[in-house]
């Protein structure tokens, strides 16, 4: 009996390595690539906050979108980052007003937890950074975004790398947006260089000409400030 | 000469940290540079800068004129302050920098040098290149100052998300608008 179990393991390892492996070569080759199916409306967005500036940024896009397609919206920020939470929901309010007491029921704000705050010593971040990591699953297990809004700070990496994730095992597909903050004239942000080398994002924007030049995969649209 | 019409300078550092610039401001040789291109009253958003610049004081400059000075930690309306203002000096911060350009004020941005990973100079002289606003560091905020010519600036148009997000549709299979 154990020594079948241990056979069957044997087959079965390569057998799912290999599948993933597949899986995961396909994954990398339908991202960047529009769905194949029009949309139906109503796309559940995970919108990911950062602080003073890239938040900014990030609610000028918001601003533009076509409520009844991009909706439920969530929105994510770090812990320590109250500020952009409130904006966001100072604007989803604004969106309701004319209609009576209503409650905000299309956007939800949650917080996630950093991987290390500016200063931290390396060895608790080892910690946290497992902490975040794990939080960042769990919060996209649990809204299933199928678009992700991102545009620079540390926290949209563990949230971009849990969607990846979900794709290769098929549990959930998600296009990822990254829009790189336009603070960045010549080189690409840490975030930005990581989701662009890895491939992550499905479409990739800069906001100088410059940058596009360096980086051809990325999109040149305009600046959003 | 007699009373001088009001204009205001509001120096802005964020939520940072910038002593270096606080202090620089708050010397005798950036008021005096001040004054001489007519202005009257400063403003300093100091932070979390620890440097308190001197508060309520009216400070001596050129014989019997006087610059007004004031300070404060943080307020919810840096807005009303900039709009106020006749020029503003700021770090590099993305936010200060585009909110000071949308109400169409003249700027200098001072790049902080202590930051670690210094970024913020990119956009500020990208900026300062496209003749936007100038750009210094505190040790040339003075010759900036008395070197400044605010007529050579140009306005900046703000950018608009409506092409990204038509991108953005576009990419997920909903129609044009």
């Amino acid at each position: 009996m154990g020594l079948d179990a241990f056979a069957a393991a044997c087959c079965a390892i390569p057998v799912l390595a290999s599948l993933l492996a597949v899986r995961f070569a396909y994954v990398l080759c339908r991202s960047g690539l529009p769905p194949t199916r029009p949309r139906a409306a109503g796309l559940r967005c995970l919108i990911v906050l950062g602080s003073g500036g890239h938040t900014a940024e990030m609610m000028n896009i918001i601003t533009e979108l076509q409520k009844d397609r991009f909706t439920p919206r969530y929105y994510v920020a770090a812990l320590t980052d109250s500020m952009s939470l409130q904006k966001a929901q100072v604007y989803e309010k604004s969106l309701i007003q004319g209609e009576g007491e209503k409650i905000i029921k299309n956007a939800q704000f949650m917080q996630i937890y950093r991987s290390r705050e500016v200063g931290q010593s390396y060895i608790t971040s080892i910690a946290t950074t497992l902490l975040a990591v794990l939080h960042a699953l769990w919060l996209i297990i649990r809204i299933r975004p199928q678009v992700i809004f991102c545009n620079g700070p540390g926290t949209c990496i563990p949230l971009c790398a849990s969607a990846f994730l979900l794709k290769v095992l098929g549990l959930g597909w998600s296009s990822i947006f990254y829009i790189e903050s336009i603070a960045r004239v010549k080189k690409l942000s840490l975030s930005g260089l990581l989701l662009y080398k890895l491939r992550i994002s499905d479409q990739f924007f800069v906001q100088w000409t410059q940058l596009q030049q360096k980086y051809p995969r990325a999109q040149y649209a305009g600046r959003l400030m | 000469m007699g009373d001088r019409e009001r204009r205001m300078v509001f120096v802005t550092v964020g939520t940072t940290c910038f002593d270096a610039l606080v202090k620089k401001v708050d010397s005798p040789q950036v008021k005096e540079a001040l004054w001489q291109k007519g202005y009257t009253d400063l403003f300093i958003q100091m932070g979390r800068g620890t440097y308190a610049p001197s508060k309520y004081s009216r400070i001596q400059v050129s014989g019997d004129a006087t610059l007004k000075v004031d300070h404060f930690t943080f307020s919810s309306s840096i807005a009303d302050y900039i709009r106020e203002a006749s020029l503003v000096i700021s770090h590099a911060g993305s936010g200060s920098i585009f909110e000071t350009l949308r109400l169409g004020k003249p700027l200098i941005v001072v790049v902080n040098e202590d930051l670690m990973d210094n970024h913020q100079i990119e956009l500020a002289e990208e900026l300062a290149e496209r003749k936007h606003l100038l750009c210094a560091r505190p040790q040339t905020l003075e010759e900036t100052i008395q070197g400044m010519d605010l007529e050579t600036l140009l306005a900046y148009i703000p950018g608009d998300a409506k092409p990204v997000v038509a991108l953005i549709n576009k990419f997920l299979g909903f129609p044009a608008d």
